[in-house]
């Protein structure tokens, strides 16, 4: 939680909201360094199932991670709405694939709890859930989310 | 002024003049009369303390200051070169390097006491006190026929024969002077009302642009008195004169043969004008930040890959001259790739420039007598090659002159020249660099490194027995191995030769080895020429691409199913009468698809001492390459040593073929 406080000097985040499997999620958009269409992914093997492989991004090869693989969502067709999210994690950038990107919102602390049992989706990879206008929006915790190595052992 | 933004240069720039003082003053200790190699060192050393007094540097300021007084009297013979000055020297040298490291890593560099007092004794010592006066005595000069033209000393003659006189005047202007300029402008137009003035030192026109230190020299034909010319310089602020004297013309010299001795003691102080001024013109450069020509290769490849999706574009949508267009930005674009590719190469002498001194510190102190070849010094390597290059050769040269070179006296004893030869050269070869360093020392034991590969547990005797020849001198590049009887200041840790190969191979390069008893060793180490491009051959595998090094590569063959024979479970191919091992991408690299190809193709690599066949659908052709990481997230994994972007914006994995089979 400390994160996302200092990110506005408020209390207050900022949190891109995307969808997955028809339920909402959100990341905080201090860690996101573009949205971008989907493009060619290029297979790696030996990697972590769920890293789809990597792609070019003007002329860096980044890591994409597939979402609904590493949250054990079925398989779902690229759609014309599918995005990559590509975040920075320990510097370097990473992407996410998501269904759909629905918009950009702010939030106030308090209206983050702490995760409670949410179906679907492992427990460790949530940083809270938000509640915004009758709507329930998971907060993901990018660094586990995004660790690669941490499956990989 | 705030000067930290200048400091990054100002370190590089200092570095620069420590190696230049290094190597000259290492020349002059081996050409005791080259009086120009002094003039060069006192340059560097000038620059120095220039630099260094701008950045408010007390501590170098202060050392350079010191030295170049002795050097000043080195020039003037007030002072005469012995090996103890050279030393005296070569520390100092090494004092301001070690200032400047401190200043790098954020400290306030001291200079050392002991060397500040040894330079200053050798600068008094040696010189009664009244020499100053000799020389700088206001009696008539010498006639200095070379220092002037014909046309100089026409005009010279007529003054003469005029009852004129002729004044060689040397003006000094104040250090702190900001506009030297206007100062020698005045000096000019005061002189002027004198009299003529026939010849400046350095020319009147770099004089006006300040080309020139802290002094300038001028001749001056008046019927006036000195008297009268002191009057007139005194009036001007911030200037002196330094030294005003008449010259006189021996009427029977008038050949203007050996001009370059003569004009040498006279130009001494503003050599280092002329000389700065001509390298200028010879190497312009500008130092660019290494990060921003990656960006500018990145941004090449952009323009590349955008090239190709007009090429795409302009293939279906067929419209007058946008090909001719694209053909053009075609031929731009390659030459780009190119040149940006060039400007990362960097001749090796860099990384060469630093042996002889340490080769020179090594061989004094271990109390051996060595002669230096350097060979193949413009060779050209990628920057970040160049930069990681430097300490495997030095531990490899260390080793030359400890290890390898035996003590002068049992050179001697063994009928050989009493001077060790150690030979450092490169050459390129193809795409790859080749670095020796060889020397004509006792060769290997192969005997000891056995004994020593048992005691220190690398091998038993029996599995020793067992390997020939190459591979047992091979175990010296083994971690934990040292032939060193001794554990010497210089090498012998058991750190070392494994350091240099694993570095080596880091940089995807190997190293071997020749020895020959007592005659000598010889190191090889073969580099390729740059890390970040290669050249591959692209093969296809169903529906996706991968690049194979084509340093690894042998031979491509063509292979049908019928061709593929198993034998124990390993799937192998006859190719002129041997079992070739046979590697399906398409199994090791969990290809999807279930195409069946009947022609198939085979690309037999290296691994170690032995040849694999790898097994693709399809040859693609070869092409230049450039490698990218996968990223700090997905790096190490096995079988791929990168990925890179292709012509079209799509992203191929490069195979590394040491770890994928």
């Amino acid at each position: 939680m400390e994160n996302t406080k200092q990110g506005t000097g408020q209390q207050e985040v900022q949190l891109v909201a995307f969808k997955l499997e028809g339920e909402e999620y959100a990341v905080d958009i201090l860690s996101v360094q573009e949205i971008i269409r989907w493009t060619q992914i290029t297979r790696v093997p030996k990697a972590p199932v769920f890293v789809k492989g990597v792609i070019n991004l003007r002329g860096t090869v980044i890591p994409i991670v597939d979402s609904r693989e590493r949250f054990g969502l079925p398989d779902q067709e690229v759609t014309d709405t599918t995005r990559i999210i590509v975040c920075r994690l320990e510097d370097a950038p990473i992407g996410l694939t998501v269904d759909c990107v629905t918009e950009v919102l702010r939030i106030s602390n308090e209206q983050i709890e702490k995760p409670q049992v949410v179906n679907g989706i492992d427990n460790q990879y949530i940083k809270g859930i938000g509640k915004i206008d009758g709507r329930l929006l998971i907060i993901l915790d990018l660094t586990r989310v995004l660790d690669i190595d941490l499956h990989k052992a | 002024m705030d000067v930290n933004q200048y400091l990054d240069l100002f370190l590089e720039e200092s570095m620069e003049n420590v190696q230049n003082i290094n190597q000259n003053l290492l020349n002059l200790e081996n050409n005791q009369d080259r009086f120009d190699l002094l003039d060069e060192v006192f340059r560097s050393a000038h620059t120095l303390k220039g630099m260094a007094a701008t950045m408010g540097i007390d501590a170098i300021t202060h050392l350079t200051h010191k030295m170049e007084n002795i050097l000043d009297k080195l020039k003037q013979r007030k002072l005469t070169l012995n090996d103890k000055m050279f030393t005296c020297l070569f520390k100092s040298v090494d004092a301001l390097e070690n200032m400047l490291e401190e200043i790098r890593a954020g400290n306030k560099p001291c200079a050392s006491g002991e060397i500040m007092a040894t330079l200053e004794a050798f600068e008094k010592g040696e010189i009664p006190p009244d020499e100053e006066n000799k020389d700088f005595g206001s009696g008539a000069m010498v006639p200095e026929e070379g220092l002037f033209n014909e046309y100089e000393k026409k005009l010279l003659q007529v003054a003469q024969e005029r009852n004129l006189t002729a004044w060689k005047i040397k003006i000094h202007v104040d250090q702190g002077c900001l506009m030297k300029g206007v100062r020698a402008f005045m000096v000019f137009r005061n002189l002027e009302t004198l009299g003529e003035i026939i010849k400046a030192f350095p020319s009147v026109s770099d004089i006006e642009d300040e080309k020139f230190d802290d002094s300038f020299m001028v001749v001056l034909i008046t019927s006036q008195p000195e008297e009268k010319i002191q009057d007139q310089i005194r009036i001007i602020s911030e200037v002196i004169m330094e030294q005003c004297e008449e010259i006189k013309l021996d009427d029977g010299e008038t050949g203007n043969a050996d001009a370059d001795g003569t004009i040498q003691d006279f130009e001494d102080s503003k050599h280092d004008v002329v000389v700065s001024d001509k390298k200028q013109t010879v190497h312009q450069t500008v130092r660019v930040d290494i990060t921003r020509l990656d960006k500018l290769m990145n941004l090449v490849g952009e323009l590349v890959i955008n090239k190709t999706r007009l090429e795409q574009i302009s293939s279906t949508n067929t419209m007058i001259g946008l090909n001719e267009t694209i053909e053009q930005i075609n031929r731009i674009t390659t030459d780009l790739q190119s040149v940006v590719q060039n400007v990362r190469m960097v001749s090796i002498e860099q990384v060469f420039n630093r042996f002889p001194r340490m080769v020179r510190d090594l061989a004094r102190d271990l109390g051996k007598e060595v002669n230096l070849i350097l060979e193949g010094k413009e060779t050209e390597l990628d920057r970040t090659v160049i930069d990681e290059i430097a300490d495997p050769l030095v531990h490899l040269i260390r080793n030359a002159v400890d290890h390898g070179l035996e003590s002068p006296r049992e050179r001697i004893a063994l009928k050989k020249n009493a001077e060790g030869m150690v030979r450092l050269s490169a050459k390129q070869e193809g795409n790859h660099v080749i670095i020796a360093v060889e020397e004509d020392g006792r060769g290997l034991d192969l005997a000891s490194i056995k004994d020593r590969a048992i005691k220190s547990g690398l091998m038993t005797s029996a599995q020793l027995a067992d390997m020939d020849e190459p591979s047992i001198l091979n175990l010296i590049f083994e971690p934990g191995f040292s032939t060193a009887k001794a554990v010497t200041d210089v090498s012998g840790r058991g750190v070392g030769l494994d350091v240099v190969r694993s570095k080596i191979q880091a940089l995807s390069g190997q190293v071997s080895l020749e020895t020959k008893p007592g005659q000598g060793t010889k190191f090889t180490v073969k580099l390729p020429l740059t890390v970040a491009i290669i050249q591959a051959l692209m093969v296809g595998v169903q529906d996706e691409t991968f690049a194979i090094p084509l340093g690894n590569i042998n031979e491509t063959t063509g292979l049908e199913t019928g061709d593929i024979k198993n034998i124990q479970g390993q799937q192998v191919m006859v190719l002129r009468g041997q079992v070739l091992p046979l590697v399906f991408i398409k199994n090791v690299m969990a290809v999807p698809g279930e195409r069946v190809a009947e022609e198939l193709y085979a690309v037999v690599v290296r691994k170690g001492e032995h040849q694999v066949g790898l097994v693709v659908d399809g040859l693609i052709g070869q092409q230049e390459i450039v490698i990218s990481s996968l990223g700090k997230h997905l790096s190490g994994l096995p079988g791929i040593a990168g990925a890179s972007i292709l012509g079209d914006g799509r992203v191929s994995l490069i195979l590394d073929i040491a770890t994928l089979i």
